[in-house]
C-alpha cells in the first residue's frame, strides 16, 4: 500500500513537469492552431537565462520575473522576424521551421553552458513531506494550478484572450470584426515562450539544468497535451497528472514490462485512449462542414 | 625490489626504443597518412545530438596533440588529428569513417566513442586492417587479439568494474540484497552482466531487484522508490551524471541509507556530488583509476598543476570540473607513447605492434594504475581503487585491484 | 479539428496531369547519371551515394502517404527500423541469402503498415503525428528488451556480412550494392509513378483533398488510408533492408526518432506530392550535415538550423515546388 501512495505520488510529481509544459503547448496551440516543436528547447534556454542570472547574483524572484519578460519578448521576437515572412508557406515547412530552431536552440546552449548539468536553486524549502514526496513537487504542483487559473481566467474573462482564440480559429472573420490577426499571433508565442520558462524554471531543479533536459519531457508534455484534449488548458493539466500515474503504476505492477517498456506502455496507452476519444479526454468534438 | 624492477623494465623499454630507432634510421617505413612532417589520425565523435556531452572528449585530445604539435610533436612528426561528427549514429560513423580511411587516408583510427558506434566500424576496420585504438567505451569486446587483431580498448571495461564491485560486496557485506539502477543500454548491461558473473550462483539471489530506465526518461523517482521498497540494503548505481545525480537526491530524500555503490562513469565530485548535494553524496562508494580534478585534494598535486597548465594553454574553453577533459588527456598521451616507440616505422603493423608493449604510468593516474599491454593482452588499464566519499573528497579505503592479471 | 495538412490543391493537380506524360528526356539523363556515379568516384563516395539512393527510397514511401493521402507520420524510422532488422535477423540468425532478405523486408513493413494503419484510421493531424511519433521511439526500446534479446542482439547490434560480388562481374563492392540500390530505386519509383496515375491513386489523392466528399463518392476510405500506410511501410522497409545491408550493422541507436525527423525533412524539403524530389531530399539529409559540420564542429546542429530554415524561405514548397514554379516561369516567358 505504502508502495502504491508513492508512486501515486510520484507520478503526480512527473505529471506536474508534463503538465506545466503542456500549458505552453496549449498556448501555442490557441494561437496558431499548432504544435511548436522548438517550444522545450525555447524553455530551456529560458532557464539557462535564468540561471545566468542567478549566477551574477540577481536575487531569485527578480531574475524569475525577468525571465519571463525577456521570454515573452524573445516569443514575439521569433514570430515576427522568422514565422511572418513565410506565413502563407505550407504547415509542413513551417514544421520544418521549427524542427530548425530546436537544433538552433539546442546546440547554442550546449556552445554557451557546456553540456556538464548545473544545479537550478528552488524557490520552496529544502526536505521532503514524510520521505513521500519533495517539498519542490508540491510548490511545483500549486505553481501549475495557479498557472492554469490564470490561463483559464485570461481566455475566458479579458477581450485580448479572446480575441486571440478568434484569431485563430477563424482569421478571416476575426480580421473583420476588427482584430488585428498578425499580431494575435505574435502574442500567442509570446505568452507561450513565457509559460514555458516558468515550466523550465519549476523542472530544472528536479530534473538538473542541462542543454538535453527537454528532450524527453516535450514528447510527455505533447502527449498530456492531446490525451487531455488539446484545446482545454484544464484538459492538459489533468491529462499531464494522468499520463504521470498511468506511467508509474504501469512500470511498477505489471511485471512483464517493468521499466524497460515503461515508455512504450504509456504511448499504447495514450494512442488508445485517443482511438476511443480522438479529441482527447476533455476536448470538444468538432463537426466538420464541407 | 619494485624500483628494480621498475628500472631493468625502463632500460629494456630503452633498449628496444634504441633498436627501433636504428633500424628506422637505416629504413623509413611508412604506412598510409605518414610522411616525414606529420601523421593524420582519424577519430569519430558526437559533437552533435543527445551523446554531445562526451565530445568534450574529442575536443581535450585535440588540444593535447595541439601541445605536442607545439612542442615539436611526435619524433619531428606533426600530429594530424581529424575528428568528424558521428551524433551517435552507427550509420553516420560508418559514413564518417570510411571517410577519414579512404579518403584522408589516415594511418589509424583513435579513441572512436561509444559502444553501438564503434560496433558498426569494428568488423570493417578489422577486415581492411586499419588499427582500431584506445575506443572510448568500457564495453568488453574491443579486447579479443585473436578474433580482432586491430582493435584495442583503453579504460578499464564495465565488465571488468562491476566484478570489482560484486568482489567489493562479498568481501565487505554480510547479507547483501543488492538493488540496481542501469541505463537501458550496453553500458548499463555491461555493468549487470559483469556483476552477475562475478558473484556467479550468487547472483539470483543477492540481486534482489534490477530497473532501468531510458536516457529519455524525464526521472528516475519512480524506479527507486521501487527499489526502496524491494528491501536492498545495496543500492549499485549505474547511470550517468544527470541521472545518478538524480537518484542521490531521491534516495535521500526517501531516507532509505543502503550502502550506496556509484559507478566511474559519475564518480564526480563537480559534475555530480555537487549538483546532488555534498552531504546527500556522503559515503558513497565508487571506484577510480584516474585523479578527479574536482577534488580539493587532487588539486594539490603536481600532476593536476601541469594538467591546469595545460588546460589554460590549450584548452581554454573547457571546463576545469569536467572529468571528461582528464579522459581525453590521459588517452591522448597513450597514443603519443605509441607513436613513439613506433619510431620511423609509422606502418600499420608496427602501431598494433606497439600497442601491444606498453608498460608506463601517467601523471593523472592514482597511483599504481598502469597502462599494460602485451600481444595477448589487449586490455590496457585494468587497476581501479576503491573511494569513499567523504562529504568533501573522495577518500581512499583500500588499494588498487585488479582482476588476476 | 482540422487536419493540419495543407497541401496546394492547385499543385497536385497539375502534377497529376504532368505526370501522366513521361518526360522520357530527362528520365533518360537521369538514369544515365545515376549510372556512371560508381564509375566515376572513389568507393566512399559511391557509399554515400548509396546511402542517398536508399533515403530517397525512405523518403517516397514516405511521401505516398503524406504528399498524396495526407497522413501526417513522424514515425517512419519505425519501419525503417523493422525493415533493417528483418534483414538482420534474417541473415544473421537464419542464414538466408542476403538478396532475398530486401523484398521481404518490404513484405514484413507492409504487414506492420497497414495493421498500425488499422487504428491510425480514426486520427488525424496532430493525433496520428503524436501515435506515429509514439511508435518511432518505441521500436528501438521494443528492439532491446530482454524478451527480444535473443534474436535481436539486444543492445550490441547485430553484424551482417554480404557475400563477394559473383565472379563474372567485373566490379568491386560498393559498384555492384550501389547499382543494385539504384535499381530498386528505379523499380519503386515507376511502381509509385503507376500507382499515383491509377484509379486507386485518384482515390488516394481525394482522400487527402476532401475525406468527406471522398467517402460520398464510395471510395472506402478506410481501406485506402491503411493500405496507403501498406505500402508506405513497404517502401520505407526496403530501404531498411538495404541500408542494413550497407552499413553491415544494426543497433537499436542506428533507428532512434531522429531518423524519422531526417526522413520528414527531406520529404518537406524534397517536395511533398512529388515523386522525384525525394532524391533530393535524400541527398540533403546526407549532405548537408556534413556541410553544416564543416563549417562549425561545435556548433553544427545550429548551422543546419539556420540552412534549414533557410531553405523553407527559399522554396517553401520544397526544392520540386521551386523547380515546378521556374518551369512554368520558363513557359510563359516563352
Amino acid at each position: 500500500m505504502d508502495l502504491f501512495l508513492q508512486q501515486i505520488l510520484t507520478g503526480l510529481a512527473n505529471g506536474s513537469i508534463y503538465a506545466c509544459l503542456a500549458l505552453a503547448v496549449v498556448m501555442i496551440y490557441q494561437a496558431i492552431d499548432h504544435f511548436n516543436f522548438a517550444q522545450g528547447e525555447m524553455a530551456m534556454f529560458s532557464t539557462y537565462i535564468c540561471w545566468t542570472m542567478i549566477s551574477v547574483g540577481v536575487p531569485y524572484w527578480l531574475a524569475f520575473f525577468l525571465t519571463i519578460a525577456i521570454s515573452f519578448a524573445g516569443g514575439v521576437a521569433i514570430e515576427r522576424l522568422i514565422f511572418k515572412p513565410i506565413h502563407n508557406a505550407p504547415v509542413l515547412s513551417h514544421i520544418i521551421v521549427f524542427i530548425g530552431l530546436l537544433a538552433i536552440f539546442n546546440s547554442m546552449a550546449g556552445a554557451i553552458w557546456d553540456h556538464t548539468i548545473k544545479t537550478f536553486p528552488s524557490p520552496f524549502p529544502d526536505g521532503s513531506f514524510q520521505g513521500l514526496i519533495g517539498m519542490h513537487e508540491v510548490g511545483m504542483f500549486f505553481v501549475t494550478l495557479i498557472m492554469l487559473a490564470c490561463i483559464f481566467c485570461f481566455f475566458r474573462y479579458t477581450r485580448i484572450g479572446m480575441a486571440m482564440q478568434a484569431a485563430a480559429a477563424n482569421p478571416e472573420s476575426a480580421e473583420l470584426v476588427g482584430i488585428r490577426v498578425s499580431w494575435m499571433l505574435a502574442l500567442g508565442w509570446g505568452l507561450a515562450a513565457a509559460i514555458g520558462a516558468v515550466a523550465g524554471m519549476m523542472i530544472a531543479p528536479i530534473v538538473f539544468l542541462d542543454p538535453n533536459m527537454m528532450l524527453g519531457i516535450l514528447l510527455y508534455g505533447f502527449a498530456a497535451a492531446i490525451v487531455g484534449g488539446i484545446s482545454n488548458p484544464g484538459g492538459a493539466v489533468a491529462g499531464g497528472f494522468l499520463v504521470g500515474i498511468i506511467e508509474n503504476l504501469a512500470g511498477t505492477y505489471l511485471p512483464a514490462i517493468g521499466s524497460e517498456l515503461k515508455l512504450t506502455v504509456a504511448l499504447v496507452l495514450i494512442v488508445t485512449v485517443l482511438l476511443f476519444k480522438p479529441n482527447g479526454l476533455f476536448g470538444k468534438s468538432i463537426v466538420t462542414r464541407v | 625490489m619494485v624500483t628494480g624492477k621498475k628500472l631493468a623494465l625502463t632500460l629494456v623499454a630503452a633498449a628496444g626504443l634504441t633498436l627501433t630507432a636504428q633500424l628506422a634510421s637505416a629504413e623509413k617505413m611508412y604506412g598510409p597518412g605518414v610522411t616525414d612532417t606529420s601523421i593524420k589520425i582519424g577519430n569519430t565523435m558526437p559533437y552533435s545530438g543527445p551523446a554531445a556531452a562526451y565530445g568534450t572528449i574529442g575536443k581535450a585530445s585535440a588540444a593535447y596533440f595541439a601541445k605536442v604539435n607545439a612542442e615539436g610533436g611526435v619524433n619531428g612528426r606533426k600530429i594530424e588529428f581529424i575528428s568528424l561528427d558521428d551524433g551517435y549514429s552507427p550509420p553516420k560513423t560508418k559514413e564518417q569513417t570510411r571517410k577519414l580511411v579512404e579518403q584522408e587516408g589516415v594511418l589509424l583510427m583513435y579513441e572512436g566513442l561509444g559502444t553501438p558506434t564503434n560496433s558498426a566500424v569494428h568488423a570493417y576496420l578489422n577486415h581492411k586492417k586499419v588499427p582500431q585504438l584506445f575506443v572510448a567505451t568500457g564495453a568488453t569486446k574491443w579486447g579479443q587479439p585473436e578474433k580482432f587483431p586491430w582493435t584495442m580498448g583503453w579504460q578499464p571495461s564495465y565488465q571488468t568494474e562491476g566484478k570489482l564491485f560484486a568482489r567489493y560486496v562479498k568481501e565487505n557485506v554480510k547479507d547483501a540484497k543488492i538493488g540496481i539502477l542501469y541505463q537501458n543500454d550496453d553500458y548499463g548491461k555491461d555493468y549487470i552482466h559483469g556483476m552477475r558473473e562475478e558473484l556467479g550462483d550468487l547472483a539470483d539471489k543477492l540481486i534482489i531487484a534490477e530497473e532501468s530506465y531510458e536516457v529519455t526518461d524525464p526521472t528516475i523517482n519512480s524506479q527507486i522508490i521501487k527499489l526502496k521498497d524491494s528491501g536492498a540494503n545495496v543500492f549499485f548505481n549505474v547511470a550517468t551524471p544527470k541521472f545518478a545525480a538524480q537518484a542521490i537526491k531521491k534516495v535521500r530524500e526517501l531516507e532509505w541509507n543502503p550502502i550506496f555503490l556509484n559507478n566511474s562513469v559519475s564518480n564526480s565530485v563537480g559534475a555530480v556530488y555537487k549538483p546532488a548535494g555534498l552531504e546527500n553524496s556522503k559515503d558513497i562508494i565508487s571506484l577510480q583509476y584516474y585523479m578527479d580534478p574536482t577534488a580539493p585534494e587532487t588539486q594539490q598535486t603536481e600532476a593536476y598543476k601541469k594538467w591546469a597548465a595545460w588546460m589554460k594553454e590549450y584548452n581554454p574553453d573547457g571546463d576545469l570540473l569536467n572529468t571528461f577533459n582528464v579522459f581525453g588527456y590521459l588517452n591522448a598521451q597513450t597514443l603519443v607513447k605509441v607513436l613513439e616507440q613506433c619510431g620511423d616505422e609509422l606502418t600499420r603493423e608496427n602501431v598494433m605492434k606497439q600497442a601491444a608493449n606498453l608498460d608506463f604510468e601517467i601523471d593523472m593516474f592514482l597511483p599504481g594504475v598502469k597502462v599494460q599491454t602485451s600481444p595477448t593482452d589487449f586490455y590496457p588499464i585494468e587497476g581501479m581503487m576503491p573511494v569513499q566519499f567523504n562529504g568533501e573528497r573522495p577518500v581512499p579505503i583500500g588499494k588498487v585491484v585488479t582482476l588476476s592479471k | 479539428m482540422t487536419a493540419n495538412i495543407d497541401i496546394n490543391v492547385e499543385k497536385a493537380e497539375k502534377n497529376l496531369l504532368d505526370g501522366r506524360r513521361l518526360n522520357l528526356k530527362w528520365i533518360a539523363l537521369f538514369v544515365a547519371l545515376g549510372l556512371t556515379v560508381p564509375f566515376l568516384f572513389d568507393g566512399y563516395t559511391v557509399f554515400q551515394a548509396t546511402m542517398v539512393v536508399i533515403y530517397a527510397i525512405a523518403i517516397l514511401g514516405l511521401n505516398l502517404l503524406t504528399g498524396f493521402n495526407g497522413q501526417f507520420s513522424l514515425g517512419h524510422s519505425a519501419f525503417y527500423a523493422i525493415g533493417a532488422y528483418t534483414a538482420a535477423v534474417l541473415v544473421n540468425q537464419l542464414d538466408f541469402p542476403v538478396y532475398v532478405t530486401i523484398p521481404l523486408g518490404g513484405v514484413v513493413c507492409f504487414v506492420a503498415g497497414f495493421l498500425f494503419g488499422l487504428p491510425a484510421l480514426r486520427l488525424e493531424g496532430l493525433y496520428l503525428a503524436l501515435a506515429t511519433f509514439a511508435l518511432a521511439v518505441a521500436v528501438p526500446q521494443i528492439l532491446k528488451s530482454s524478451h527480444l534479446e535473443g534474436l535481436t542482439g539486444g543492445v550490441q547490434g547485430l553484424d551482417l556480412f554480404r557475400p563477394s560480388v559473383p565472379e563474372f562481374i567485373p566490379l568491386n563492392m560498393d559498384q555492384w550494392w550501389y547499382l543494385i540500390a539504384f535499381g530498386i530505386m528505379l523499380l519503386l519509383f515507376w511502381g509509385a509513378w503507376n500507382l499515383i496515375n491509377s484509379r486507386s491513386g485518384r482515390a488516394m489523392m481525394a482522400i487527402r483533398d476532401n475525406p468527406i466528399a471522398a467517402r460520398s463518392m464510395g471510395i472506402n476510405t478506410s481501406l485506402y488510408k491503411s493500405l496507403t500506410f501498406g505500402v508506405s511501410a513497404f517502401y520505407t522497409g526496403i530501404a531498411g533492408a538495404l541500408g542494413a545491408i550497407i552499413v553491415e550493422f544494426v543497433a537499436p541507436d542506428s533507428f532512434t526518432f531522429q531518423l524519422s525527423i531526417l526522413l520528414f525533412i527531406g520529404l518537406v524539403v524534397g517536395g511533398t506530392g512529388t515523386i522525384w524530389g525525394a532524391v533530393f531530399g535524400g541527398m540533403f539529409i546526407l549532405l548537408v550535415p556534413n556541410f553544416a559540420e564543416q563549417i562549425s564542429t561545435g556548433l553544427s546542429y545550429a548551422v543546419f538550423g539556420v540552412i534549414l530554415i533557410l531553405v523553407i524561405y527559399v522554396m517553401p514548397s520544397g526544392f520540386a515546388g521551386l523547380v515546378n514554379l521556374l518551369l512554368s516561369r520558363l513557359r510563359k516567358l516563352r
